[in-house]
């Protein structure tokens, strides 16, 4: 079986690496055959691939500890769900689904614009180039079907992957880091064709905002993970690699606000060239920071072979985009210029260099260790305080300016205007300040803040829709006409949940640890919580503890029981207990280590609003899901303008 | 089996067509791509005037900003209109944009 699998990998890298050259050779000498041919080829990889992967996938599922890389991720007391898992748990599995991923993209996308004869002929040698390395990997570098003499069992799962999150955090991850393949290779292809109109952004809209919603849930998934498995009672650390999908994920979302203004004002197009680069090149880079052990991660669970193979493409994909970008600039640069410094295109081009500079703050933390290690051989860190400033010095204006820009008209807007729609939001904030204020929140300007301006962003997404449905005679109307900007707005709403979320659950959370024998109690944040003894568990794979926790407190009564897995194979694990107040929509957190005999050493964490975190990513989804729904009628009218040579016909 | 299928498939533009008449990537001609540009000008004009409409509607621009660029947007998207109809392209000046600097 393994042979087979290394079979159908030597086979796709042929098929793709044909679609490179053969497609550029296509492309550059016009010629229709060998062009339908290589994109045929594109085409083919994807099913070759999904047998590579099929492949694994059963022996992961048979446990044959034949193959290395099953011996490795994997044992025979595993349950078989997280031995499935293992698929994305090591490096050569999760390569192998960066190029199943990438070929099914690819492959479809082409297809479904494989009318748009000259753009794509283009768009294939790039996709072939990106699925070409990753092939090359696999084959050559990095397989997962190096066999072995048959082992008695393997090394087993880390514990904290053996979590249900663990079932869709990495897939959906992959899903948008690799979805930002298609807008770069579309936009790419429109650079190399010198067809620098809007075609390639028709085609690629709604897979840059399908990507991008990938990336923000996948994220959102990733951070509850952390939050219930790790145990130290936060979500989101600043690790290098939690912060290599937020980066493109930054960098996407800047490039879907200021695309919007090339759509509508025929400017930015240099931006935005350079903004999907950005995004995908951040992609690979967080790719290489996962798999390529050079940083001490949470995620980096081994060194590995190939950190020099990924910086030199990386390095090769960078170059190229700076190439292409120069080249066609002349074709790129317009007459069109800002009418206003007030006007929705100038909100739009603030939060793009805010959007930008946050993320390349954060691009500076993850590197600067690196290469204080290579330059100086001095092992620096980069921690959360140096996060938390830049978010606070770029997040929080961000936060703002999701209210402003709502309120703004396009081109530009007369104060006297602003004054009226800007009335009732501002009214809305300064209230909720000045009561939070008096109710002691001043304890953290940065919580006070996110708390007021998230006031003043609801209330503008709230009169946007109130103003609007009398416009259009309801609601459903409303959005049904306008869903790029309806769901753009639902998607602020989701945004301004998760500041709450995340101001009340960090700015707010009350912290107290404490060593307590059977009977003893400790208080936070008006709880009590009550130790009366350990009890034994086991599961199928492991053996623990939980200690006893009666609580009180808000008038609720609660039971909790955080403890310690023990996994024979992998070790130990924390397990935390968790009650989510449905009242307040804050967690009183728990985890606990045995102390002394029957004593605990007990941490408890009470987080204000948590639960809006990942109500937001409900919300969010929601939101993506309006801006993405097509709309016949624009679609008859794209169809209608690109018809003399062949519409792009995007998802 | 799969390596065959997969040959077969890359190799059937040339199955297909072995002698075509002819062998030539489509590309657009240059009027073509002046009215694709004049094209995507007239639904860029028509959508700001949708905008310019719908802000009026809800009460984000006041009457004297609404008629201060209703006028120049429909302007433009009318010399838009009509050279796409006369099918002018590249022979005519080329519409700017309100918002475009000319030097």
């Amino acid at each position: 079986m393994a042979y087979l699998g290394r079979a159908a990998l030597l086979l796709a890298f042929g098929l793709v690496a044909y679609a490179l050259v053969a497609g550029s050779y296509a492309a550059w000498k016009r010629r229709r055959r060998l062009a339908h041919s290589a994109q045929n080829a594109l085409l083919a990889a994807f099913p070759v691939t999904l047998v590579a992967a099929v492949l694994l996938l059963v022996a992961l599922g048979r446990r044959d500890m034949t193959f290395v890389y099953v011996w490795q991720h994997t044992s025979h007391e595993l349950p078989l769900g997280y031995a499935l898992s293992a698929f994305w748990g090591g490096q050569e599995g999760s390569l192998l689904l960066w190029l199943l991923v990438l070929t099914g993209y690819a492959g479809l996308a082409v297809w479904l614009n494989r009318r748009s004869r000259e753009l794509i002929a283009w768009t294939v040698p790039v996709f072939g180039l990106v699925a070409c390395f990753f092939a090359f990997m696999l084959c050559f570098v990095s397989s997962p079907f190096n066999v072995q003499p048959a082992a008695g069992d393997g090394q087993g799962m880390v514990p904290s992957l053996q979590n249900p999150y663990m079932l869709a955090h990495p897939p959906l991850l992959y899903l948008g880091y690799v979805g930002l393949t298609v807008p770069f290779a579309f936009a790419m292809g429109a650079l190399l064709s010198g067809r620098t109109d809007e075609r390639w952004i028709v085609a690629t809209r709604r897979w840059t905002l399908a990507a991008w919603t990938f990336l923000g849930v996948g994220q959102l998934i990733g951070a509850h993970w952390a939050y219930v498995e790790i145990g130290w009672g936060g979500y989101y650390a600043w690790d290098p690699v939690e912060n290599a999908a937020l980066m493109p994920w930054l960098a996407a979302t800047a490039f879907l606000h200021s695309v919007m203004i090339q759509e509508k004002r025929g400017m930015l197009k240099v931006w935005n060239m350079v903004l999907v680069a950005l995004a995908f090149n951040l992609s690979l880079f967080g790719t290489f920071l996962t798999r390529s052990g050079v940083i001490d991660s949470i995620h980096s669970f081994a060194k590995s072979s190939i950190g020099g193979w990924f910086l030199a493409f990386l390095s090769l994909m960078v170059v190229l985009s700076i190439v292409l970008i120069r080249w066609r600039l002349p074709l790129l640069r317009t007459k069109t210029r800002l009418e206003s410094l007030v006007s929705r295109e100038a909100t739009f081009l603030y939060n793009n260099l805010l959007l930008v500079a946050l993320a390349l703050t954060i691009l500076w933390g993850v590197l600067y260790p690196i290469l204080s290690d290579a330059v100086r051989g001095e092992t620096r860190s980069v921690s959360k305080p140096y996060y938390d400033f830049f978010l606070h010095t770029f997040g929080l204006p961000l936060l703002l300016l999701m209210g402003l820009g709502p309120l703004v008209a396009w081109r530009k807007a007369s104060l006297r205007s602003l004054g009226k729609t800007f009335v009732a939001p501002f009214a809305a904030a300064v209230a909720t300040g000045a009561v939070l204020l008096a109710l002691g929140f001043g304890s953290s300007w940065p919580g006070l803040l996110a708390y007021t301006f998230s006031a003043f962003v609801g209330a503008s997404i709230v009169f946007e829709f109130v103003r609007g449905r009398a416009a259009a005679g309801g609601v459903f109307r409303l959005i049904a006409r306008n869903r790029r900007r309806y769901g753009g707005y639902v998607v602020h709403a989701a945004v301004v949940l998760l500041a709450i979320g995340i101001a009340g659950s960090s700015a707010y959370q009350t912290q107290r640890e404490r060593v307590l024998k059977p009977g003893q109690s400790i208080e936070a944040a008006g709880y009590t919580l009550r130790y009366s003894g350990l009890k034994g568990v086991k599961g199928p794979n492991y053996t623990g503890f939980r200690a006893l926790l009666a609580v009180s407190g808000h008038g609720e009564r609660f039971n909790l029981s955080p403890g310690e897995n023990n996994y024979p194979i992998e070790g130990q694990s924390n397990e935390a207990s968790i009650y989510h107040d449905p009242h307040s929509l804050g967690d009183v957190f728990t985890t606990a280590q045995i102390a002394k005999g029957n004593s605990i050493d007990v941490k408890v964490f009470v987080k204000p609003l948590i639960n809006l975190i990942w109500v937001a990513g409900f919300v969010f989804v929601a939101g993506a899901l309006i801006a993405m729904w097509p709309d016949a009628v624009e679609q008859r009218r794209l169809a209608a303008r690109y018809a003399a040579g062949a519409a792009p016909a995007g998802i | 089996m799969l390596a065959v299928i997969a040959v077969v498939f890359v190799a059937r533009p040339f199955l297909r067509d072995p002698s075509p008449a002819s062998d030539r990537l489509d590309e657009l001609a240059p009027e073509a791509r002046e009215r694709l540009a004049l094209a995507e000008e007239r639904d860029r004009a028509l959508a700001a005037l949708k905008e310019l409409e719908f802000d009026h509607r809800t009460g984000k621009i006041s009457d004297e900003d609404y008629r201060s660029q209703v006028g120049p947007l429909r302007r433009r998207a009318a010399e838009v209109l009509r050279a796409l109809e006369h099918g002018e392209g590249a022979r005519h000046e080329r519409v700017p944009d309100p918002g475009e600097r000319v030097p």
